[in-house]
């Protein structure tokens, strides 16, 4: 327990030690500022032709963004179906169904890196280098690109554009990305994850069996898998196997990749707005939410699972589905950054997490990916909840609300609010249409209010972005492999979309100088303030539905009823 | 939409060049260089012939072995190769049982393990499936809890086993980070290693 305590300690410090300078670099690489490799980008804007470098009103550097991921989700596609007749296929793997790589294909493009197929079983080392990696690179660095336009926009005075989006989409590749992918990786190949073309290799086991082991660019794709918030793991288990995660170390590692951008966002704001304290109240309020999801995991793992009392020592907790080098901190730690974070790697399998635990995990999902969040996009989506936080703020003491000395009018916050409405659609509505169409009881194993979770916790996953799992559920179904789909695409361009708009919206209008009457924005009320509204919210949309899945198994189970 | 498609294409090309190739290959190249074990999966070789991965579980059931942790891996049917059965510690394809936590079948299982293992309470670790099937550590305790079995089997002396699973017992990293465990394989292979 008190070794626990100390490496979450350990893990806190270093999280935001990490993320302060890494803000302020990234603000430097957005404002131009970092230039090491000028020659390679200018090389691609200048291949990407004359219009690639001006800066661009709200509504074109949306356009520029979704025309880039169609046509990233177009070559993905190909790639996937055509994979038997392209190289580096030494298993000879056959091209995926229409359906599965339509759902693959949104999945990368958009960050969500949900897995419908087993990475060792289905794809080639091309599908996994060419296709995958890239679109790891380029979804993260596409999310990076959103933040850094919308925090333009907040903090122009009286301006119609907010950034070029080519522009930012090379600086976040080159100078953030691939460099922290390149040093990642190579500490990765350290830990002892493989970094080979092979395939597999053969070997006899002491009692004189046959075992084949997979292999394959694991390393590489991990960096990037974690760096990115992408999640989408080289093998089926993801970061649960022994060579996708092999050490202590490389678990602890992984876990700080995956905060470490998102959290890193929250200072580069804060340097792009010209007022630091807007981004560590940011970083203040995710901190809080992220440290109570972590505490709500850890106490219901560590507390295990009442039907095997007096079956196992109640020392260990839960150990279903959990590795022993990682153990329960190791596990709850990297179950609660990767919900939180919509990364999505997973290093023990959540649909096997007692039910408060899972429940937990899934609402760091539904409450819109913002504790923290997707690369970029988290810090984009907690500034929706901002929008609103100061809406309701001002309705309270009756005047005009402002954010960074701007008026929050009926425009800014109609934005804000259609947003309110994506987990809902995606989580809610799609849940229950897949369970009136008769599909959901086939896909989801487990039986009685567990089955309910595993469908839920799908919807949730893919609406948030995230790509974690009730890995039992069986997605590759044409239903839910087109419904997935569509969630996926409704959680990523329906909040991408309106924010881009709120901030060019907010770039045109001039900026009043700060009064006695302003209400601040950084300090412990308004942080107080944006939890609850957060909190408020996402209670208010899954309560019920949640009373009916985790919560009754839970309380099922404390009767010691199973299903 | 059109002044935009130019750059789309160009940008998603070359950064398909440059993040989806030139990015693995030239880890490859050096991970190969720099960490040669590791980079092709740290195959333990045993006079010649590689017996495993130093870093991957393998199955172990014969009485004179110390056995890892319950393994919910699937593997093909050998009599029907469109079904699938199980598979312990099958390295081509890594799965956990998934089972939820109100699971009757979670139930049921660890109730047999557990009394398979002559009644608990057992080291949890020893009665439930790891997350990828291939775990390759126990916990210090339940490799001490096969020490009288496996003594037996081979007739040695308790106390012997004992000591040897106390040196392998592996610390935790920097003394703070993971758990203490026990790599199966390494200790079975010091069990082997005292026969010779």
């Amino acid at each position: 327990m008190t070794s626990d305590l100390l490496q979450f300690v350990l893990y806190a410090v270093l999280l935001t030690a990490i993320a302060v300078p890494l803000g302020a670099y990234m603000a430097a690489v957005f404002a131009g500022e970092v230039r090491f490799l000028a020659p390679v980008e200018r090389a691609l804007l200048g291949a990407a032709g004359a219009g690639a470098r001006q800066s661009q009103y709200w509504s074109a550097y949306a356009l520029a963004l979704l025309v880039f991921n169609a046509a990233g989700f177009a070559l993905l596609f190909l790639v996937l179906v055509g994979q038997g007749h392209l190289p580096l296929n030494p298993q000879g793997f056959a091209g995926l169904s229409p359906r599965l790589a339509f759902n693959t294909a949104i999945s990368f493009v958009t960050n969500t890196n949900w897995q419908a197929y087993g990475g060792e079983t289905t794809l080639s080392n091309f599908s996994q280098m060419a296709g995958l990696t890239t679109q790891n690179f380029l979804s993260a660095a596409t999310g990076m690109a959103v933040a850094a336009a919308v925090a333009r926009g907040f903090a122009a005075r009286q301006a119609r554009a907010i950034g070029n989006f080519w522009v930012d989409l090379v600086r976040a590749t080159l100078y953030v990305l691939l460099p922290g992918a390149v040093l990642l990786a190579l500490v990765f190949a350290f830990c002892g994850m493989p970094q080979t073309l092979a395939s597999a290799f053969d070997a006899t086991t002491l009692e004189g069996a046959k075992q084949t082991i997979a292999l394959g660019p694991v390393a590489s794709q991990v960096a990037i898998k974690q760096l990115g918030t992408n999640g989408g793991g080289f093998f089926n288990v993801n970061s649960a196997h022994p060579l996708e995660n092999p050490t202590a170390l490389s678990n602890f590692i992984s876990t700080l990749a995956i905060l470490a951008l998102p959290a890193g966002f929250c200072f580069t704001y804060g340097r792009m707005v010209g007022d630091r304290r807007q981004g560590r109240a940011l970083f203040a309020a995710m901190a809080l939410l992220f440290l109570a999801g972590f505490a709500a995991i850890y106490a219901a793992e560590r507390a295990g699972n009442p039907l095997q009392a007096g079956l196992v020592e109640t020392v260990s907790g839960n150990m279903e589905g959990k590795e022993v080098r990682f153990g329960l901190l190791g596990s709850t730690l990297w179950a609660a950054a990767t919900t939180a974070a919509s990364n999505g790697s997973v290093n023990a399998m959540h649909d096997s997490f007692t039910p408060l635990g899972g429940l937990v995990a899934m609402l760091n999902i539904q409450l819109g990916e913002v504790v923290f969040g997707g690369v970029g996009v988290g810090l984009t989506g907690m500034l929706l909840f901002v929008v609103l936080t100061v809406f309701l703020a001002g309705l309270m003491v009756g005047r005009t609300p402002e954010y960074l000395g701007k008026k929050i009018e009926a425009r800014e916050v109609k934005l804000a609010a259609v947003t309110l409405l994506v987990m809902p659609l995606g989580v809610l509505v799609l849940a229950a249409l897949a369970i009136a169409a008769g599909t959901a009881q086939g896909s989801a194993p487990n039986p009685g209010p567990h089955g309910l979770s595993e469908l839920l916790y799908a919807y949730s996953s893919a609406t948030g972005n995230n790509g974690s799992a009730f890995a039992g559920f069986s997605a590759d179904t044409p239903w839910h492999d087109t419904f997935l789909g569509i969630a996926m695409m409704l959680g990523r361009y329906g909040y991408i979309i309106p924010i881009l708009a709120i901030a060019g919206s907010l770039a045109a209008k001039k900026t009043a100088a700060e009064t006695a009457g302003t209400f601040p924005t950084h300090g412990a009320l308004f942080v107080t303030l944006l939890i609850a509204t957060i909190l408020i919210v996402g209670a208010l949309t899954f309560l019920p539905v949640l009373a009916l899945g985790p919560i009754a198994e839970q309380v099922s189970l404390l009767a010691g009823r199973t299903f | 939409m059109i002044p935009h498609l130019r750059p789309a294409l160009v940008l998603l090309a070359l950064f398909t060049l440059l993040t989806g190739l030139a990015y693995p290959l030239a880890i490859t190249g050096l991970a190969q260089a720099a960490f040669p074990s590791a980079a092709n999966g740290s195959p333990v070789t045993v006079e010649g012939r590689v017996v495993g991965s130093a870093l991957v579980g393998q199955a172990f059931a014969a009485e004179r072995y110390f056995h890892g942790r319950p393994s919910a891996t699937m593997g093909p049917d050998p009599n029907d190769p469109s079904a699938s059965v199980a598979s312990p510690y099958n390295g081509a394809s890594s799965a956990g049982s998934n089972l939820g936590p109100s699971s009757a079948a979670l139930a049921d299982e660890v109730r047999t393990r557990v009394a398979a293992l002559g009644g608990g309470p057992v080291p949890a670790d020893l009665a439930t499936a790891s997350a990828s099937g291939l775990d390759p550590d126990v916990s210090p305790g339940a490799a001490l809890f096969q020490v009288a079995r496996v003594a037996k089997a081979r007739g040695l002396d308790e106390a012997l086993v004992r000591g040897l699973v106390t040196r392998h017992i592996m610390a935790r990293t920097f003394g703070l980070l993971g758990e203490l465990r026990v790599n199966v394989l390494a200790l079975n292979l010091a069990l082997d290693g005292l026969d010779h």
